[in-house]
């Protein structure tokens, strides 16, 4: 059986929809985040099978994933020192009671 | 290796040049002198502003790295701005970053703002996704952090909280666009991809969709309606001095950097793909934010939304797409520094001295303090574009350079700018009018700001007064861009 790009970028799509689909309805901000996870890893797919099926003379797209997962775990541990902080003040990480600020 | 592609990068360097001794001051220096801490800051960034304006910048452009890097006469002049900007930021901060919760921490402050402005030149003169990104996530990371910096304050970690999600949110759709760019032209150069964008034969749904994405990732950087919900919340709870570097730094470097990508990368495909969503967008933006300034009475949240109306304007610079276009957008960038930190200056020494921030505190200021209800006049003059503040010939400029594509949608949405011109003279006047106007038995008390605080201002008035009629600024900016 041959393996097209179609079969690797389905689930990658698949992926970041599920990931849009849970940062915009969970409430618990460390679902938020595994939900950009999702998203941002559905990218490095991404890039990883354009390189291998369609150029694969070249690596720019995996040495793109490589620094892409670099910022991803970046952005992670920010956003999580962000949340613990919160969580001393608030004693609360329900993205819908952090609503003293609206309109 | 050749080392000679170093010297191309010598604002860079010398920016971390500063960082580094900024650091090791911090680090290494007793407790006592650490106080003397933003002030060194302050004489070594304007040591560098100095050295970018005086040192002759590169004549026909320097690429390094194998294109990765890039610069040229117009990405000099635009790294200048910035820094004329973040000088100014850093002046008016010293005395909050003194006061007695920030003492402690102050030297982060310093040392956070040099880095994010790290970040913003590598995205500016980046010619290669992976730096931009790289510099992306350098500028946008630790604005998180510092957003969050008032522990104390509860709004300060509601605004990071929110900061921080929807910035990840839109790097990671930024990204996604990125990786269909990527499966389209098969490299991330910036010339590669223009070079294969140029046939027309890839002209598919997927760049449709590619585009889109990378739009929107910016529209969450600049905060561009539909993706502006952020900014209100993130300006309020921030501390003042790190709200004026977020909306004019953050937002002018994200403004260049659009700028850079969309005419570099997918000009080519202007017509057929970007210029209508632009074209939305821009509608959006101005008139959304401009119908949302009106109900506020925070002033910060008040400019928060002006300057989304504000970014707005600035696409106009975008979507003209010529050479005029990008001066106008630059000269644009340079008067809303020097308008905005006015303003943000003023509420800063305001807040600094009493703690109030609505405009009903504002009630009767000129009574009491007759200087500052002055500047403050000046700034909303010039942010609405009342002549001959300099606020009135950007906006002249870049309407301009809008009008000269000619087409009838091109006119109607100058007509729509201008009508939203209108709009906001009423909420920039708003505050004019509490502070001259308006009688209250309680105004705020009579003092003075700090020396540094009032050099700031000073800076900022100046800019307000003089870069309108002194007209080299502009031809200068003309000439830098002219091929």
């Amino acid at each position: 059986m041959e393996f097209t790009p179609v079969y690797y970028l389905i689930p990658s799509l698949v992926m970041f929809c599920c990931g849009v689909y849970g940062f915009l309805t969970r409430r618990n901000m460390i679902a938020m985040l595994i939900s950009i996870e999702l998203m941002l890893n559905a990218v490095d797919i991404n890039f990883v099978v354009f390189n291998r099926y369609l150029f694969p003379g070249s690596m720019e797209g995996m040495m793109f994933t490589l620094f892409a997962i670099g910022i991803a775990a970046a952005e992670t541990a920010l956003a999580i020192a962000i949340i613990i902080n919160l969580y001393r003040v608030a004693k609360n990480i329900d993205v819908h009671d952090i609503t003293q600020m609206k309109f | 290796m050749d080392y000679s592609q170093f010297l191309a990068m010598k604002q860079e360097i010398g920016l971390l040049i500063v960082f580094l001794l900024v650091f090791l001051y911090d680090t290494f220096f007793s407790k006592k002198a650490q106080g003397a801490l933003p002030v060194v800051t302050c004489v070594l960034f304007a040591l560098l502003t100095a050295f970018g304006l005086l040192c002759p910048s590169v004549k026909d452009g320097a690429v390094a790295f194998a294109g990765m890097y890039a610069t040229s006469p117009a990405i000099v002049a635009i790294k200048n701005i910035l820094n004329v900007g973040v000088l100014i930021v850093l002046i008016q901060s010293i005395k909050w970053a003194n006061s007695e919760f920030t003492a402690v921490r102050r030297g982060e402050f310093y040392e956070l703002i040099l880095l994010t402005l790290l970040g913003m030149y590598f995205m500016i003169s980046s010619g290669h996704f992976l730096i931009f990104i790289i510099g992306l996530e350098t500028a946008s990371l630790p604005l998180a952090a510092m957003v969050a910096f008032d522990k104390n304050r509860y709004e300060s970690h509601e605004a990071a909280i929110k900061y921080i999600l929807t910035a990840v949110f839109s790097s990671a759709i930024l990204l996604m666009g990125l990786s269909f760019v990527y499966g389209i032209a098969g490299t991330l150069y910036y010339d590669g991809i223009a070079m294969s964008l140029f046939g027309g034969s890839a002209m598919s749904v997927m760049l449709i969709v590619a585009l889109a994405f990378v739009i929107a990732g910016f529209g969450f950087k600049l905060s561009l309606v539909p993706f502006h919900l952020w900014t209100a919340d993130v300006y309020q709870g921030a501390p003042t001095s790190v709200t004026s570097y977020l909306s004019v730094i953050s937002k002018g470097s994200a403004a260049f950097a659009f700028l850079v990508v969309l005419t570099q990368v997918f000009g080519t495909v202007y017509e057929q793909a970007w210029e209508w969503m632009l074209y939305a967008i821009i509608i959006l933006t101005i008139t959304i934010g401009n119908l949302f300034a009106m109900r506020q009475r925070n002033m910060k949240r008040f400019l928060a939304f002006s300057s989304i109306s504000q970014a707005g304007y600035i696409m106009l610079g975008v979507i003209a797409f010529d050479y005029m276009g990008i001066s106008a957008l630059m000269y644009y960038v340079l008067v809303y520094i020097f308008s905005n930190l006015a303003a943000f200056g003023v509420i800063g020494s305001i807040e600094n001295a009493t703690g109030k921030i609505d405009m009903t505190d504002y009630n009767g200021l000129y009574k009491t303090n007759p200087r500052l209800a002055f500047t403050m006049m000046l700034a909303m003059f010039s942010l609405a574009g009342i002549p001959p503040f300099a606020g009135f010939f950007s906006k002249f400029f870049i309407f301009t350079s809008a009008a000269q594509q000619g087409t009838p949608e091109m006119y109607v949405l100058i007509f729509i700018a201008l009508l939203n011109t209108i709009i906001s003279l009423y909420y920039y006047l708003l505050v004019v009018k509490a502070m001259f106007i308006n009688e209250t038995d309680t105004p705020l008390p009579t003092f003075r700001s700090a020396c540094s605080e009032r050099l700031g201002l000073w800076i900022c008035v100046a800019g307000i007064i003089l870069v309108g009629i002194v007209s080299p600024v502009y031809d200068y900016l003309l000439t830098v861009v002219l091929p």
